[in-house]
C-alpha cells in the first residue's frame, strides 16, 4: 500500500552522517506526519566482555542496498509510514562513531516507534554486515546473538 | 557456471574470496556446497557449520534452493551489522 507522497532514502557509506540534517530532510515540507521516531546506532567502549577501541564493518556491496531496499519496503506495507531514512556505515569506526541511523515518519506515533523497532531488528539480522572488533587482545569477529533471532521472531509471529 | 563469494570470517578461513565453478545446473545450494567441498576437502568444518548462511543473486535462501547457470552464490556467518 504505496502513498503517492511517501520518501525513502536508504544508503550504504564510509561517511559519517549528520542526525540533525537528516532530521531536517523529515521535517522539510512535511505537513502530514505527527511523528517521526529515530534510532542511532553507536560503537560501544565494551562488547562481549572486552574493551573495544574501534571495528571494521565488511559488507556484500552487491546485496546490501537491495536487502535494506527490502527491509524498508516490509515495514511500509505493515505501517502507514510516508519518510523512511537509513543509513549505515562501512570501513574502519572508532569508539563512540556513528554506525546506523533509522528515521520513520507517519501520522501517529504508534507506527513511527514500531517501524523504527521492526527496521533495526530485521536489519541486525538480515542486512549483509560483519563487524570485526579491535581488542586489547588482537581483532575478533563480533558474534551473532540469539537475543537477535528473538527480537526478529517476535515479528514475525505477529505477522498477518 | 556459477560465481561463488564467501564474506568475513568464513573468507579468512576459507583463505578465499571465492571462485567460479563450472556445475551441472540446475541444482541446488547444497550441491554447491558439496561441490565447494570436493575442490578443497579442508573446506568442510567450514562450509558445514550450521549457522552458515547463503544468499543466490543477492537474496538470503535455504539449502535446497535452486541454482543456475550464471547465478551468484555467497556463503556467510550470521551477519552482525547495526
Amino acid at each position: 500500500m504505496s502513498t503517492p507522497s511517501r520518501h525513502i532514502s536508504v544508503k550504504v557509506q564510509t561517511e559519517d552522517f549528520d542526525v540533525a540534517a537528516e532530521y531536517a530532510v523529515m521535517r522539510e515540507n512535511n505537513t502530514q506526519d505527527g511523528a517521526i521516531v529515530f534510532f542511532s546506532g553507536l560503537v560501544r567502549e565494551m562488547n562481549q566482555g572486552q574493551g573495544v577501541s574501534g571495528l571494521y564493518l565488511e559488507h556484500y556491496p552487491a546485496m546490501t542496498e537491495k536487502s535494506l531496499n527490502g527491509i524498508v519496503e516490509q515495514a511500509c506495507e505493515r505501517w502507514p509510514l510516508s519518510r523512511v531514512r537509513l543509513i549505515h556505515r562501512v570501513g574502519q569506526l572508532h569508539v563512540s562513531d556513528q554506525i546506523v541511523f533509522v528515521a520513520v515518519s507517519s501520522s501517529h506515533r504508534e507506527a513511527a516507534f514500531e517501524a523504527c523497532h521492526f527496521i533495526m531488528d530485521f536489519l541486525k539480522k538480515r542486512a549483509p554486515f560483519w563487524k570485526k572488533e579491535t581488542t586489547e587482545s588482537g581483532d575478533r569477529w563480533v558474534e551473532a546473538l540469539e537475543k537477535d533471532q528473538k527480537a526478529l521472531d517476535k515479528w514475525e509471529n505477529n505477522e498477518n | 557456471m556459477v560465481n561463488v563469494l564467501f564474506f568475513a570470517q568464513l573468507k579468512e578461513l576459507l583463505g578465499s574470496s571465492g571462485m567460479d565453478l563450472n556445475l551441472t545446473t540446475p541444482c541446488t545450494v547444497n550441491d554447491v556446497k558439496s561441490a565447494l567441498i570436493e575442490h578443497n576437502s579442508a573446506w568442510a568444518t567450514q562450509l558445514n557449520q550450521p549457522t552458515i548462511m547463503c544468499a543466490v543473486n543477492q537474496t538470503m535462501v535455504e539449502g535446497t534452493h535452486p541454482v543456475n547457470n550464471g547465478d551468484e552464490v555467497a556463503f556467510f556467518p550470521p551477519v552482525t551489522g547495526g
